[in-house]
């Protein structure tokens, strides 16, 4: 066990939201690594059947069942679980009815997913209490099966809907399993168990779901998480350069100098010129992005950068992202 | 390095025949703001237009003068050579009721919407905004205020699912399931059922403790007062699917340039080839390209680990670092979009640089359908 205190030290189920392709389900997936590793052991869960999680580690689609998908580093393993609602819904009737055999029955006929798709809320509630029933399970001696929680969740706009699951079953049932699933249901994400993170860029449309979708949680009791910054691109010029390619003076004749120095005399001026287009939108780009970053300050939670890997996101990707979220105290 | 051909977008736009543009895509790639651009652009070109949005965000809203969802086209702009510019915002909830109201006679109409099962079915059935956005295209389709209507497409992760949801959407409300929670008795004497005799007391048995009376009870009294104008319901989807499949309609695809969206973009390509639905071509959206293209990645980051030895030239070896990054981005980009032009080498790209900020007003519209036409 590592003594070094997190910014989620207590939290056992990590809600990840975000707008969609901000990078949710490689971010929980990081998130799930950062968390695992020293020895621990974590669940990523899935629930909108995208199969995310197995693209991302690439693996086969993944069954509806728990299975090892990674090591962590420094040991500690990784579990991964894609939530189907039909199985959950078979897994649910069996649990409270004893209905396995007439559930398959069921299946066949379609009328499982029906069900599931008509009933509002039903969906949602059989997926959040599959997630929080691996939260709570426990082995022999007591203890907790898993150290964390990860829920690649919905995006921003219905991730409060699908976590309120009370208020959205209220008209389904007022007493009854389905009801009591809910309670419980409520009874984790409410609590100082669960964090609910959001993941966004520093752009606009992102920052701004961001910031409303944390004042939606607050305004239902529900906990508010970090904020994980991703593809934050390097800051790679220094401060003054940037200041004078955002007023349009960066020096040319300096830009050409460097260049001849570094042997690419072939027009050069018309090299340094380009450079300097380049160089002034990039500019443009990182004042609107200071902008957004500032903005998302006002929420007032812990925020986290994670890098723009420019070659896209492989597993080694992952743990690079698992170890600057470690590095930033998010795990 | 291969080539696609290019797509003519003035030539789409101008086309006096051309009366439906769809833009699909996968979820954030620059659907709504495609859509918008192509509608400015063509209004510019003295078209007369009206653009369909589903989920702009909200200064774009604003900039087009959309502060409500309501479902009516407001003005834009207009030019001297006639051409004009409308833009709306889907209203999927209105645009159900609308439907029922057209429908049923009064009594009936009431009935169905106070009904609490149709009212969670019309504000947040998987499908509904799909449905309603077709809906909606058929009725300014039919309308003949307008010589383009561009659409663009709802949210969902998958751009395949503005093809797929509506027929979901009916056949749920068509289908078998529905009924026999509905009138078992009913399905259990006709022939069909007979099979499954046994099933059916265990299927209202279980939806019954499962999803309550109440709930049961609500859907059967949507379904029944709703049985009398499935008819009609089916035929209008019906109509708006075969506009789709018209000639005077052309599907534009939007896609990031990554591997994801590309993957998608493909999906889509090969299904409309299946229905056939006229493609007019891929618009790649937010390209990094460099002004300096002709200085590649690694020469770049040569020269500058070369003036970090040499010392003294911080600032070219900051810049030629930056430019490598970017040269980094463009490369990837390309690849991905070379492995979309070998499985459809004759779908034509237009491709939209990313801008340095949002696109969030008439300024940025139009630049975005400047490069689109370039
Ligand atoms: N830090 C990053 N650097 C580079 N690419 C990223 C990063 N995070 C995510 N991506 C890429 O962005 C795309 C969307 O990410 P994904 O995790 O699938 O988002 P979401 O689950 O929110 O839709 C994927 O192609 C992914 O590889
Ligand atoms: N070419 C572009 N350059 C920069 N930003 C863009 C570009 N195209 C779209 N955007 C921005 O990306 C975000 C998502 O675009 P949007 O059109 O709403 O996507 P979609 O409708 O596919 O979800 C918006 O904030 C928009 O301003
Ligand atoms: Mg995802
Ligand atoms: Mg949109």
């Amino acid at each position: 066990m590592s003594a070094r205190d997190t910014d989620w030290d207590g939290v056992r189920l990590h809600v990840v939201t975000g707008k969609g392709g901000t990078g949710k389900t490689t971010v929980a997936a990081a998130l799930a690594l950062a968390l695992a590793s020293g020895g621990k052991k974590v669940l990523l869960v899935e629930v909108e059947g995208r199969q995310g999680i197995a693209q991302l580690f690439d693996r086969p689609p993944l069954p509806y069942e728990e299975k090892k998908i990674a090591v962590a580093p420094g040991g500690g393993d990784v579990h991964a679980l894609a939530i189907d609602p039909e199985e959950a819904m078979l897994e649910y009737l069996e649990m409270f009815y004893g209905l396995r055999r007439a559930g398959k029955a069921l299946t066949k006929m379609g009328v499982i997913d029906f069900i599931t798709t008509i009933a509002p809320g039903l969906r949602d509630v059989l997926l959040t209490g599959k997630t929080t029933e691996s939260v709570r399970r426990k082995d022999p001696s007591g203890r907790r099966v898993y150290d964390a929680v990860v829920l690649d969740a919905p995006p921003t706009g219905r991730v409060v809907r699908f976590l309120n699951v009370t208020t959205e079953v209220a008209d389904l049932a007022r007493v009854g399993p389905i009801r009591t699933h809910a309670d419980m249901v409520r009874g984790v994400v409410a609590s100082p168990e669960t964090a609910v993170h959001f993941v966004t860029l520093l752009e606009e449309m992102p920052v701004q779901e961001t910031l409303d979708g944390i004042a939606d949680l607050r305004a239902e009791g529900l906990p508010p998480g970090g904020v994980f910054i991703n593809m934050v691109r390097p800051e790679i010029l220094p401060e003054e350069t940037l200041e004078a390619a955002g007023e349009d003076r960066l020096d040319l004749d300096e830009l050409i100098v460097g260049l001849k120095a570094a042997g690419l005399t072939d027009d050069a001026e018309e090299t340094a010129r380009a450079l300097a287009a380049e160089v002034a939108e990039h500019a443009h780009r990182t004042r609107l992005e200071r902008r957004e970053r500032q903005t998302l300050a006002k929420a007032d939670r812990p925020r986290y950068e994670l890098p723009l890997l420019a070659d896209g996101v492989d597993l080694a990707g992952l743990y690079e992202l698992a170890d600057t979220i470690k590095a930033q105290g998010a795990a | 390095m291969k080539t696609a051909p290019a797509l003519d977008v003035d030539g789409l736009l101008g086309d006096p025949r051309m009366r439906i543009i769809v833009c699909c895509g996968s979820g954030g790639v620059g659907k709504t703001t495609t859509a918008a651009a192509l509608g400015l652009r063509a209004a510019e070109l003295g078209r007369n237009v009206v653009v369909l949005t589903v989920d702009p965000a909200r200064r774009l809203a604003q900039s087009m003068g959309l502060s409500e969802l309501d479902n009516t086209p407001r003005p834009v702009v207009e030019y001297d050579n006639g051409g004009s510019l409308h833009a709306m915002m889907l209203d999927m909830k209105r645009t159900f009721d609308e439907i029922i109201e057209a429908h049923a006679d009064p009594d009936r109409a009431r009935q169905i919407l106070t009904n609490p099962f149709y009212q969670s079915l019309s504000s947040s059935f998987a499908g509904t905004q799909e449905y309603m956005a077709m809906e909606k295209l058929g009725q300014l389709g039919r309308s003949d205020e307008w010589d383009l209507i561009v659409v663009d497409t709802p949210p969902s992760r998958s751009a395949l699912d503005f093809l797929d949801a509506p027929e979901r959407l009916g056949r749920f409300l068509d289908g078998r399931v529905l009924r026999l929670l509905v009138a078992p008795a009913k399905a259990g004497g006709r022939g069909a059922f007979k099979l499954l005799n046994v099933g059916i007391g265990m299927v209202t048995n279980i939806a019954n403790k499962v999803i309550g009376a109440q709930v049961l009870k609500d859907i059967q009294t949507f379904v029944s007062a709703f049985d009398a104008m499935f008819g009609g319901f089916r035929e209008r989807a019906e109509q708006t699917y075969k506009l789709l499949q018209a000639p005077g309609t052309a599907f534009l695809v939007v896609a990031a340039p990554e591997k994801d969206a590309l993957r998608e973009a493909s999906y889509f390509v090969e299904r409309l080839a299946e229905e056939r639905m006229p493609l007019a071509g891929l618009v790649v959206n937010r390209v990094h390209r460099s002004p300096a293209a002709d200085l590649s990645g690694a020469r770049s980051t040569a020269a500058a680990e070369d003036l970090d030895r040499r010392g003294g030239h911080e600032v070219a070896a900051a810049v030629l670092r930056l430019h490598a990054d970017r040269m980094r981005v463009a490369t990837r980009e390309r690849r991905e979009q070379e492995s979309f032009m070998s499985a459809h080498p004759t779908v034509p790209v237009a491709e939209v640089p990313a801008m340095p900020g949002d696109v969030h007003d008439l300024d940025g519209l139009r630049e975005i359908g400047e490069r689109l036409a370039s």
